[in-house]
C-alpha cells in the first residue's frame, strides 16, 4: 500500500503527479498526447459544514471549474460516490446544480451516505436516473476501453458488500471481454481490504478481483477514503481518490475515521480530481489538488 | 412554569411514595447513548419497560441508530444531532449504524428484579 497524499508531492503543478499503470506492472510517467482521457471526482458531502470544510459546495464548484478547463476534456466525469452528507432531498439538489454545470457527461455511483435512510437509495436514483443500471450497476465501452461500475454501498452488513446477485452479473460481464481488453472498474469504497478496522474494504470484494485477474490491464478506481493510497495486486491496479470536501486521517492514525480538520491553507492542497489518461491500453491515472493550477 | 410545577408534583408523589398516573403515561427518561469515535457509548444499556433511550452523536460524521430488524431507525443523525427511541416491552434489541454498519450497540429490556 502506497500512500500519496498531494501535500507529499510538492511538485503538484502543471500536469501533476502522474504514474502510469501499465500491463508490465510498472509505474511510469504518462505519456503526452493521449488517445482519451476521463475524469473521477468523489466524496463531495454537501450539507458537511463543519470546520474540515465549511464549504464543501464551493470546493466543488472549484473541481467542476478545473474540469472545465481542461485542454483536453473528458469522455466523461465519474463521481465515485458520498455526494450528499445526509442523502437530503435538498443536498442532492445543490449537488446537481454544480454538477449540472460540467460540460462533459457525468456518471455518479452511490456512497453510503447517499443511501442513508429508508428513503436515500430512491432519492439517489431520482436525483442521477440511469437507465442502463435497474440495480445501480452497468457496464459501458469507450475506445476499446471496458468500465464496470459497481455498487458496494447497499445492504451495508458489516463492510462494504457487492451481494450474489451482483457478482453474478459481474461474471456474465467479463466473461464476455477478451483478456487483452483495458478493464476499469469504479466502485465507492475499496474493492479490496485496504484497513478493515474502519470498514475501508469490501467483504466480498475478494471474489470480483478473483474474476478480474485474467486480464492484463485492470485499473480499480474508488473513493470512500478522502485520500490517495494506491496498491497493486499483479495486473490489478487499485486507486482511491481524495474527495472535493475533506481529508480524511492516513489508515490507523486517529482513533477513528471522519474528517481531518488541516490549517486552513492546507486545505485545497488535500481536495482534487484525478484525471485518467487511455494511451493504447496503458491508463495514466495523475491526480490534480485545487491548491496550484 | 407549569412544567416545573408539575415536576416538583412528581417530585411530591416520589417522595411521599404515591403512584403517579401521569409518569406511567409519559415514557420514563432513560439513559444516554453517546456516539462518539465510531462507537456506541456504552455498547450495552438496561432499562425497564417504558423506559425512553436518547443516543446523541458526539461525532463529525453522520451516524444512524437503526435495529437490525428495523424495528425503529433514527435516520442519518448529523453532528450534535439526538434522537429518542422509547422501549415498551421487554426484549433485547440489536442496533447499528447504517453508515458504518461495524458499529453495534444493544438495548436490554427488562422489569427491574
Amino acid at each position: 500500500m502506497k500512500r500519496a497524499t498531494f501535500l507529499e508531492h510538492v511538485g503538484w503543478t502543471g500536469g501533476g503527479i502522474a504514474f502510469a499503470m501499465t500491463a508490465s506492472g510498472t509505474f511510469a510517467a504518462a505519456a503526452p498526447g493521449s488517445d482519451f482521457t476521463f475524469v473521477q471526482i468523489s466524496d463531495s458531502h454537501i450539507g458537511f459544514s463543519l470546520p474540515a470544510n465549511p464549504d464543501v459546495l464551493g470546493t466543488l464548484n472549484a473541481t467542476v471549474d478545473r474540469i472545465n478547463a481542461l485542454p483536453q476534456q473528458p469522455a466523461f466525469v465519474m463521481h465515485t460516490g458520498d455526494v450528499t452528507h445526509l442523502s437530503k432531498v435538498e443536498q442532492f439538489d445543490s449537488a446537481k446544480s454544480v454538477l449540472g454545470r460540467l460540460k462533459a457527461p457525468l456518471f455518479v455511483i452511490p456512497g453510503e451516505h447517499d443511501a442513508i435512510g429508508t428513503e436515500g437509495a430512491q432519492r439517489f436514483a431520482a436525483a442521477f436516473p440511469n437507465p442502463d443500471a435497474p440495480d445501480g450497476w452497468w457496464s459501458f465501452d469507450r475506445n476499446g476501453v471496458h468500465f464496470v461500475s459497481l455498487v458496494n454501498v447497499f445492504n451495508f452488513e458489516t463492510m462494504g458488500v457487492l451481494g450474489t446477485k451482483q457478482l453474478d452479473w459481474l461474471a456474465k460481464d467479463l466473461a464476455a471481454q477478451k483478456a487483452d481488453t483495458p478493464i476499469v472498474v469504479f466502485g465507492h469504497v475499496p474493492l479490496y481490504a485496504l484497513y478493515p478496522a474502519w470498514g475501508w474494504t469490501t467483504s466480498d470484494g475478494a471474489n470480483a478481483i478473483a474474476m478480474l485477474k485474467r486480464f492484463s490491464a485492470v485499473t480499480v478506481l474508488n473513493g470512500h477514503i478522502h485520500q490517495i493510497i494506491t496498491q497493486r495486486e499483479g495486473n490489478i491496479s487499485f486507486a482511491t481518490a481524495a474527495a472535493t470536501a475533506y481529508p480524511q486521517p492516513a489508515p490507523g492514525t486517529a482513533p477513528a475515521p471522519g474528517p481531518l480538520t488541516v490549517p486552513a491553507p492546507e486545505l485545497l492542497g488535500r481536495l482534487g480530481y484525478r484525471n485518467v489518461s487511455f494511451t493504447g491500453m496503458h491508463a495514466a491515472v495523475s491526480d490534480r489538488s485545487l491548491q496550484l493550477g | 412554569m407549569k412544567k416545573r410545577i408539575a415536576s416538583f408534583l412528581a417530585a411530591a408523589a416520589l417522595l411521599v411514595g404515591l403512584p403517579l398516573a401521569a409518569a406511567a403515561d409519559s415514557p420514563a427518561a432513560g439513559p444516554t447513548v453517546h456516539i462518539k469515535n465510531f462507537m456506541f457509548v456504552p455498547m450495552t444499556v438496561t432499562v425497564a419497560p417504558g423506559t425512553t433511550v436518547t443516543f446523541v452523536n458526539d461525532d463529525d460524521e453522520p451516524h444512524t441508530v437503526t435495529s437490525t430488524v428495523k424495528a425503529f431507525d433514527s435516520e442519518g443523525l448529523d453532528t450534535h444531532q439526538t434522537f429518542k427511541q422509547s422501549f415498551a416491552k421487554a426484549g433485547t434489541y440489536l442496533y447499528f449504524c447504517e453508515v458504518h454498519p461495524y458499529m453495534h450497540g444493544t438495548v436490554i429490556v427488562k422489569a427491574p428484579q
